[in-house]
């Protein structure tokens, strides 16, 4: 069950981006649409998912002191990697992420998580942790991809759904930061109203 | 007289905050008084201008005669790493109220997107050495620019009644989104 809570967090309770506020450079700088959001949140899972393994599995032959300087090096390696493959198999991907791929390197997330889970849990739970704050962060990158190709041009994924009523702001960079506001708002609403829910069947079951 | 083109367009034209989007989690966390914002601004200028030095000596002296520019991340985050060090040391010693009140903030320039990403950039554009230090010292110019206008939007926010969901972080983020379109205007200038 504690497995299970540790996949499950990531995605929406502790969901990287709408809760913990981290990670917000490639967020509003790869989601002019929903597939470059997508394919950044994809790369990202795939960094934290082996640097979470990685430095769990050498935690406990780092001193304390050079930490911080170490991981670093084993993300930017794990990072160095992703790039040149996705550079060679998947061109059009690197075209459209371009500078914020060596980026997930200094991404507050993927640092976050190696020092504040990787370091002092196993190797099973460190990579269901990375799995699922990857998840999270793939599923919110995604969506504000979609909502901003939708307003700013009618298309998701590159299918057109209707013409005529871009809205072009959403494309560039003021509709990114707005977009996000609001789409933190909603689900700050809905995670309060569900607190709240909460603790009114809580109160209520002890009357 | 390009230099001058460079400078105006890393602080106005292309705005590492507001419109390359590099720098947004100090944005939306140092944000909340002036001062700290001015000296946030300046330890992030330069940790820059700098690094901007060294990472271009080392790019061009080591990494392409070498043939190493698959190194480039790795070499130039720990040099980045090393330099915040040392400047959060330099901090420590000769101003420490300005060390207490940026706080966290000072180790964690170390993964501002804003230091690593100008640094890509400007291997990436080829400039010489001279323009190479005015687009890192631009950069870090607006980025303070920036960081300090928006703090004293943020001030004056905290005064406002704002609907409880878009408290904090939401409402910051459209406040920011606007002073984007501000800063759009500039586009076209160089």
């Amino acid at each position: 069950m504690k497995r299970l809570d540790t996949l499950l967090k990531g995605i929406v309770r502790e969901n990287p981006i709408f809760v913990l506020v981290l990670g917000m450079c490639p967020t509003l700088g790869t989601t002019s649409s929903a597939f470059a959001g997508m394919s950044m949140g994809l790369a990202t899972l795939f960094v934290l998912v082996f640097s979470n393994v990685g430095i769990s599995l050498v935690k406990d032959f780092i001193p304390s002191k050079v930490r911080i300087p170490a991981y670093i090096v084993l993300i930017a390696s794990i990072v160095t990697a992703l790039q040149m493959l996705i550079q060679a198999y998947l061109p059009d991907v690197y075209e459209k992420l371009g500078i914020f791929i060596p980026l997930i390197v200094v991404n507050c997330i993927v640092l976050g998580r190696a020092e504040a889970f990787a370091s002092k849990n196993s190797t099973a739970d460190s990579a269901l942790d990375a799995i699922g704050i990857g998840v999270g962060f793939t599923m919110a990158l995604t969506l504000l991809g979609s909502v901003r190709e939708v307003l700013g041009g009618g298309t998701i994924f590159g299918m057109r759904l209707y013409g005529g009523y871009d809205i072009l702001g959403f494309v560039l960079a003021p509709g990114a930061f707005i977009a996000l506001a609001y789409i933190m708002a909603i689900f700050n609403r809905a995670a309060a109203k569900s607190k709240r829910a909460k603790t009114e069947q809580a109160a209520s079951k002890e009357m | 007289m390009e230099y001058i083109a460079i400078v105006i367009g890393a602080i106005f034209v292309n705005n590492v905050v507001l419109a390359q989007f590099w720098g947004i989690c100090p944005f939306l966390g140092v944000s909340s008084r002036v001062s700290t914002a001015i000296g946030m601004g300046a330890a992030v200028t330069l940790v820059m201008t700098v690094s901007s030095v060294l990472l271009y000596l080392l790019q061009y002296f080591v990494l392409v005669p070498f043939e190493m520019e698959y190194m480039q991340t790795i070499v130039f985050i720990l040099v980045i790493a090393a330099l915040v060090q040392m400047i959060e040391f330099i901090i420590k010693k000769t101003s420490p109220s300005l060390y207490r009140a940026l706080g966290i903030f000072l180790p964690l320039i170390t993964t501002n997107c804003a230091v690593l990403g100008v640094a890509l950039a400007m291997t990436m554009k080829g400039y010489g050495l001279i323009p190479s230090v005015l687009y890192s010292a631009g950069s870090g110019i607006g980025f303070a620019l920036a960081l300090v206008l928006f703090a004293g939007l943020r001030e004056r926010l905290a005064l406002n009644c704002v609907p409880a969901a878009m408290k904090g972080v939401p409402i910051a983020l459209v406040t920011a989104g606007i002073l984007a379109m501000a800063f759009m205007g500039f586009s076209g200038l160089v």
